[in-house]
């Protein structure tokens, strides 16, 4: 969309605006995690949407008992890992779809990163000190 | 952000209406869209009443009547009229396709056509493809190879290799796809496009190519190639049915091959 501008704020012929600043060479990580994370969540929602219906009306005690499982303990960090990964890749994307300027976009991107870090590692540690 | 209104001075406003002369009795309705950039006036919507009776069956012969009988200041590409040099591509109905393919009965109600969308406009039905072309020029579609092709003959490709170009080949380069698609219009300085796209996957699918490799790192980019979202606009409006969408797909696809 900038570009229906461009033409008054420059004389670069459109061959030099389109060659920009050259491939950025990535990008295949960030696409590919993000199928990959979407896949590993399908099973692990579903695993986590049953078991919390499932500990409906559970007491306190139950429950902690539940998380503090091994396996319980070990799925729900994959869960919590894979599901704030996701999410930041995907604003990411929306970010880099919708922000035109650069420092929104940068700003933007390194903000979601940093909040969905925070949040990882608190759910991490919320886990943790339950199980081990 | 991104831009969803008009500016003002784009904002289209109503024109003049054109009415058919009288007696005729198989009337349509052509709502279509000015712009005059001698003028400095805002882009606006002419009505033109034609009778289908003595005008041939596609959009193009009623723009060409239109041009030719009622106003000649109206003002659109064509050449071929039979689908083949992708010079009428504008939006017909909410769609875009190329004006000589689409028949007017298959229009419900007034025909209203524009240019193709989120372009700059020369004039009328008139975008700027410039940046287009560059884009294609970008991508460098011709062969690239070193080894020389064998003396006096050609070089060989077996069917099965000839096969895979079956659906890029057919490209006529109108950019009815590229300018539907959202990620294009949003990203269009950065993101290449499904026309363009399609077009550098026709030489990386093509066996006699031997700069892969160079290809698949100069498409490497998070705006470049990543911005498809598989929205499928591009394969819902190609005239020519093709499926620019899938020719992505198989690009990433070779992304991850040659990183596992």
């Amino acid at each position: 969309m900038a570009n229906e501008y461009a033409e008054n704020t420059t004389l670069r012929s459109p061959l030099g605006r389109v060659r920009g600043l050259g491939s950025a060479k990535g990008g295949t990580h960030h696409w590919w995690m993000q199928r990959v994370t979407s896949m590993a969540l399908l099973p692990l929602m579903l695993w986590f949407a049953l078991s919390a219906a499932s500990l409906a009306g559970a007491s306190y005690a139950e429950t902690v008992a539940w998380i503090g499982r091994p396996w319980n303990a070990v799925l729900l960090l994959a869960t919590i890992a894979l599901a704030f990964h996701h999410t930041a890749a995907g604003i990411q994307v929306i970010l880099e779809d919708y922000a035109n300027q650069e420092w929104v976009k940068m700003g933007g991107i390194l903000a979601i990163k940093a909040i969905c870090w925070l949040l990882a590692l608190a759910s991490a540690l919320a886990v943790l000190r339950i199980a081990v | 952000m991104a831009t969803f209104t008009l500016p003002k001075n784009s904002t289209v406003t109503t024109g003049q209406t054109y009415k058919a002369e009288a007696g005729a009795k198989n009337l349509r309705s052509f709502r279509i869209y000015r712009w005059d950039p001698d003028g400095g006036a805002n882009p606006r919507t002419d009505t033109y009443e034609i009778d289908l009776d003595t005008c041939g069956p596609m959009v193009l012969d009623a723009l060409i009547k239109i041009k030719n009988e009622v106003d000649t200041t109206l003002t659109f590409r064509r050449s071929c009229r039979e689908g083949i040099c992708g010079s009428c591509a504008m939006n017909i109905d909410g769609l875009n396709t190329l004006a000589c393919l689409k028949p007017i009965e298959d229009v419900q109600g007034d025909v209203k056509i524009s240019p193709l969308p989120h372009l700059p406009v020369v004039k009328d039905l008139v975008p700027d493809l410039s940046q287009l072309y560059a884009q294609l020029r970008s991508v460098e579609p011709w062969l690239k190879s070193d080894t020389p092709p064998p003396p006096d003959a050609e070089r060989r490709q077996s069917k099965e290799e000839r096969a895979k170009l079956d659906g890029l080949w057919e490209c006529i380069l109108c950019f009815c796809c590229s300018t539907a698609c959202p990620s294009y219009w949003w990203n269009g300085d950065r993101y290449l496009g499904p026309a363009v796209l399609l077009q550098a996957y026709r030489w990386i699918a093509d066996s006699r190519d031997e700069a892969t490799g160079e290809r698949l790192d100069d498409l490497e980019d998070p705006f470049r190639l990543y911005r498809c979202h598989t929205i499928m606009n591009c394969a819902r409006t190609c005239p020519k049915g093709l499926n620019p969408a899938a020719a992505i797909g198989k690009i990433k696809q070779m992304m991850v091959e040659r990183q596992s």
